[in-house]
């Protein structure tokens, strides 16, 4: 299994989407997310987007005010993460148009919906953004 | 309305916590929220059980506990509609995870929902036994999985596939029944079933050989052509990145055939086509094909080799260092680490590239960097690299400098050519970054210091001009002072000048300045100072016109607030004042520490000596802790493993009183001891705090037998405090002068111990069937140690056949039992039987022996047992 966590974190560092696919504690989560936030969030744009942490690797972009930081295996293709948080960002996108902060706050089931349609079980699923969304987008009809 | 009722929307509730300025507003809110979502859960509120579980989600986001939404999850997946269940299943993949008790409950509604007819419900089962599923479940469960990996809709079978994964990873003994349906997905279309199918694959190798075996046989083919399919496909609007089609395919595929070509000549063979083709025609302008150059890359670099592939891996790799994106220089770092097993000769040809990596502002590439520069160090490079390193070192972040440090002593340890490039190099390193420099790493470079003795004058003097330059950092004025201490003669005199020294002067006082700076200085750590007393100690022997001024300063020591320099520096201007006789032969130099014992110990698990943790835990008499002690003792300590070492009479026989290696080394202190010279003494007085019991090591000449008796601490209280007068009174020769030094406690006469006084018998034990007798002796020269015969007598008219006896001694006694000299006791007193008992008493003298026995044996095939206390040992024992 290749990813071990999806956090979506602001500017200032606070959690607005956490999926984890190991099992942690609430206290080793908040204790991760804290550290990794900081690393993180610290560096500059010219830096490269990885990170190395206890015995993950970070991977990590910025969308505006949105951070997206991806856990990985340490043999896992950093390139393709990357690549793979920006599907992720234009799957949203496609969704609410424009995807900010806000929606996914107030839509966290909606993200999480669209992130189980991605990846399952730390293993990229589907990459097609018409295949991710057909299952929302019906539950939204039928409601 | 009460905002926070459990009406409030979720909405609502998300407005309410962003609006919080404070955390403890915050955890206010949330607070209150849970309690209304219990009190809803409580009344089993079905309209809000949907909303609830939202909250609790979002809730849980935050860090806040939410176990007790864990049942209305359940709940939820249990009710019929599709919304309900989605929302369930989420809530059950994030509240929940595989360690919970609750989860066996979800079993049954999973088996259900598997089987449903609505096949998005089955696609939330699936996903959700994908994430949480534990190995119960998935034994429960298989069956159903491995039967939707047939199921018509593809987007069921790719949930199907990822699901098995979980499963034999779970439980890898249900592989094999997972390799043909496996099989099948790979000759799929749909991406998403391709891109799991592979997946699979992959992950079922990893756990089955069979299946390794299975699939590079028949699969191979199918996988090459599948690559090549994707890789030469059209433009395909929905899985297009940048112009190339579904780069995450390619990635798994290549990650796929790696694992099957890896040890595998034939599968290698077929794949070199392709490979070559996705090396050459991928574009490399754009992230998502750089992904897919890089996979390629290590799948080249692990499979058969083939020449030509690897040169062409290899300049890709090239072409990604000197790439001006960080990303694909890291990527390319991390990939040369790899590629250095294969082809090392490659990897050298960018050692230039990488070095400049080593000094990049970004810390991710930096740490790549130096650990590939580590890897390519050798013999031949390690002079021009090694001073690349150091340099740096100097401008080097904070942050950085630790692992920097860490590295070039580890690389200038294992490389050095020669040993005055190790001290130069370390002189540096120590000057630099001195604080970074962890301990072992300063005792190593002492060691080697102490092996090179034409280089002792060179050493002290660059560690003289080191400590003026950079005497913040602690390590170097460590090393400083020990070889001042040690060497202080050759600096002033200018001993063993080498062509490339400028010539220094250093007068004997200025040599002792730096001790007494660094005694005095407030940042010096408790070790430093240590080191720093002891230098002083040593100078003062070498010095004699300093040594009016030394004793100064360690009478200033003696107001210290610290227990340990306290003692020390009462201890040492004793030395000073009291026992000038034997000074110069106590402060002599340290004999040259071994090398192989050193880097043995360092290699070796257990430490022979007190490691600073056991000495930690160590107390002085009045109850103080006295951790920062132990490098100290450690440093000095290295002795105790050496050869015997020339050394002068007084010193010895001071030795053989004070007697005792203290150091718990005991293996080696047998052989050492009657060598060890007067600096020895010195540690011996500085380990004090190892506990009495272990000062017991044998010596065998008689004043250690009074010696013994005492704790170490009371022999050295007696150093400190021996009264003038004895000590002026004492007579030239050694011997007297010792008992002085022992004050009070020396001329206790030995005899009464080494006669081995002769004990009463008693009876130990006595019933109407039995008699044990006890027979006491000493073994001379060790009080501790009883030795007990014991005589048992069958006063009954049977015979005992299996006469077993045991005995049974609380803690502060050892008990040996000796094989008895039978089993079978005759009838009626016609026979004895006899066994001898070694009691070991770690009280000796407080406390007098005591023991429990238990006496077992057959008349006539059937079972007694006898059981008694003996207290009437003779209290002397």
């Amino acid at each position: 299994m290749g990813i071990r966590f999806i956090l979506m974190v602001n500017k200032q560092g606070q959690t607005r989407l956490a999926q984890y696919y190991e099992y942690l504690t609430l206290e080793e989560r908040r204790a991760l997310e804290g550290e990794i936030v900081r690393k993180c969030l610290a560096r500059t744009e010219q830096q490269c987007s990885f990170v190395e942490h206890r015995n993950y690797k970070i991977v990590y972009r910025r969308y505006a005010s949105l951070f997206f930081l991806v856990g990985v295996d340490n043999d896992e293709n950093e390139l393709a993460i990357l690549e793979f948080i920006h599907l992720l960002v234009e799957t949203m996108d496609r969704h609410f148009g424009n995807v900010c902060e806000l929606d996914i706050m107030f839509h966290l089931e909606k993200a999480h919906f669209m992130l189980e349609e991605m990846v399952m079980n730390g293993c990229i699923v589907e990459t097609s953004k018409a295949n991710i969304l057909t299952p929302i987008q019906l539950m939204e009809k039928s409601s | 309305m009460n905002p926070f009722s459990s009406g409030t929307r979720l909405r609502d509730m998300i407005r309410a916590i962003r609006a919080c300025k404070t955390a403890a507003e915050e955890r206010a809110v949330v607070r209150k929220e849970c309690a209304a979502i219990r009190a809803s859960i409580n009344e089993n509120d079905q309209e809000y059980r949907h909303r609830n579980l939202a909250k609790l989600m979002f809730i849980h986001m935050l860090g806040y506990p939410t176990h007790f939404g864990q049942m209305e999850c359940l709940k939820l997946i249990a009710s019929a509609g599709f919304p309900e269940k989605r929302i369930g299943y989420l809530g059950l993949m994030l509240l929940l995870d595989e360690r919970q008790e609750v989860l066996m409950l979800v079993t049954n509604s999973l088996k259900q929902d598997l089987n449903h007819t609505n096949q998005y419900i089955v696609g939330l089962a699936l996903c959700a036994l994908g994430n949480i599923c534990s190995a119960e479940m998935a034994r429960d469960l298989a069956p159903e999985v491995e039967r939707l990996l047939q199921f018509r809709d593809p987007n069921i079978r790719k949930k199907a596939a990822l699901c098995s994964i979980r499963i034999i990873k779970k439980v890898p003994d249900l592989a094999e029944n997972f390799i043909n349906p496996a099989a099948a997905l790979l000759k799929e279309k749909h991406h998403g079933v391709l891109i799991t199918g592979v997946q699979l694959c992959t992950d079922l190798c990893k756990v089955s050989s069979e299946a390794l075996e299975h699939f590079r046989k028949k699969c191979t083919e199918v996988l090459v052509k599948t690559l090549k399919d994707v890789a030469n496909s059209p433009y395909a609007p929905e899985y297009d990145v940048g112009g190339i089609t579904d780069p995450f395919l390619h990635i798994r595929l290549l990650r796929f055939l790696r694992v099957l070509g890896q040890g595998d000549a034939d599968a290698s063979d077929s794949m070199n086509d392709i490979l070559a083709q996705v090396a050459t025609k991928t574009e490399s302008n754009k992230n998502a094909g750089n992904a897919i150059l890089y996979e390629c890359v290590e799948t080249i670099m692990s499979i058969e080799d083939n020449g030509g592939l690897r040169v062409l891996a290899i300049n890709i790799l090239g072409r990604f260092l000197s790439n001006r994106d960080n990303n694909i220089r890291y990527v390319a770092l991390n990939m040369l680490m790899k590629a250095i097993s294969v082809d090392a000769q490659a990897v050298q040809r960018h050692r230039a590239t990488i070095l400049e990596c080593v000094k990049d502002s970004d810390a991710s590439i930096r740490k790549r960097a130096l650990e590939l520069v580590y890897l390519l160090i050798n013999e031949s490079n390690v002079k021009p690299l090694t001073k690349e390193l150091i340099d740096y070192l100097e401008v080097s972040d904070q942050e950085f400098k630790g692992d920097l440090t860490a590295k070039i002593c580890s690389i200038v340890e294992k490389f050095s050519p020669e040993k005055i490039w190790y001290i130069d190099q370390m002189l540096k390193v120590l000057s630099e970054a001195g604080n970074f420099v962890k301990d072992e790493v300063c005792h190593a470079l002492i060691v080697v210091m102490s092996n090179a003795p034409d280089l002792h004058g060179y050493t002290v003097r660059a560690l003289y001009k080191a400590f003026q330059a950079s005497s913040e950092q602690e390590s170097l004025v460590r090393v400083a002072v020990w070889c001042i201490g040690e060497y202080g003669d050759m600096l002033v005199k200018n001993v063993g000048m080498l062509d490339v020294e400028d010539p220094i002067t250093v007068t004997e006082s200025d040599a002792v300045d730096v001790a007494e700076i660094t005694i005095k200085r407030h940042t010096s750590d408790l070790t430093t100072k240590a080191m720093a007393l002891i230098a002083l100690l040593k100078l003062s022997s070498r010095f004699p016109s300093c040594s009016e001024r030394i004793r100064d300063i360690i009478v200033q020591q003696k107001g210290s607030l610290v227990l340990e320099l306290q003692q020390r520096s009462l201890e040492f201007n004793s030395i000073l004042e009291k026992h000038r006789n034997i000074r110069s032969a106590l402060v002599e130099r340290m004999p040259v520490l071994d090398e192989a014992t050193f880097s043995g110990r360092r290699a070796g698990s257990v430490p022979t000596t007190l490691s600073p943790s056991t000495m930690a835990s160590v107390k002085v008499p009045n109850g103080v802790v006295k951790p920062a002690a132990a490098p100290l003792v450690d440093l000095l300590d290295l002795t105790s493993d050496d050869a015997p070492a020339p050394s002068s009479s007084s010193g010895d026989f001071l030795n053989d009183i004070l007697g005792v290696d203290l150091s718990p080394a005991s293996a080696h202190s047998g052989a050492s001891q009657a060598a060890k010279n007067g600096t020895d003494v010195l540690m011996d007085i500085l380990s004090l705090g190892t506990p009495p019991a272990q000062s017991s090591s044998s010596t065998p000449d008689i004043f250690s037998l009074s010696q013994n008796q005492k704790s170490p601490v009371a022999s050295l209280d007696g150093l400190s405090t021996s009264s003038p007068v004895s000590a002026h009174a004492a007579s030239p020769q050694a011997a007297s002068s010792i008992i002085d030094l022992l004050d009070g406690l020396g001329p206790s006469p030995p005899a009464p111990e080494n006669n081995g006084p002769a004990y009463p018998s008693v009876v130990a034990f006595e019933s109407s069937s039995l008699r044990v007798m006890f027979d006491f002796s000493k073994s001379p020269g060790n009080p501790q140690i009883t030795v007990i015969k014991a005589t048992f007598t069958n006063l009954s008219s049977n015979i005992y056949a299996d006469f077993v006896f045991q005995a049974a001694v609380p803690k502060f006694l050892q008990l040996h039992l000796d094989p008895a000299s039978g089993n079978t006791l005759p009838a009626s007193s016609s026979g004895t039987v006899t066994q001898t008992l070694r009691v070991t008493n770690s009280q000796h003298g407080k406390k007098s022996l005591v023991m429990r026995i238990r006496i077992a044996y057959k008349i006539n095939g059937k079972d007694v047992l006898e059981e008694g206390q003996i207290n009437n040992f003779p209290r002397e024992l």
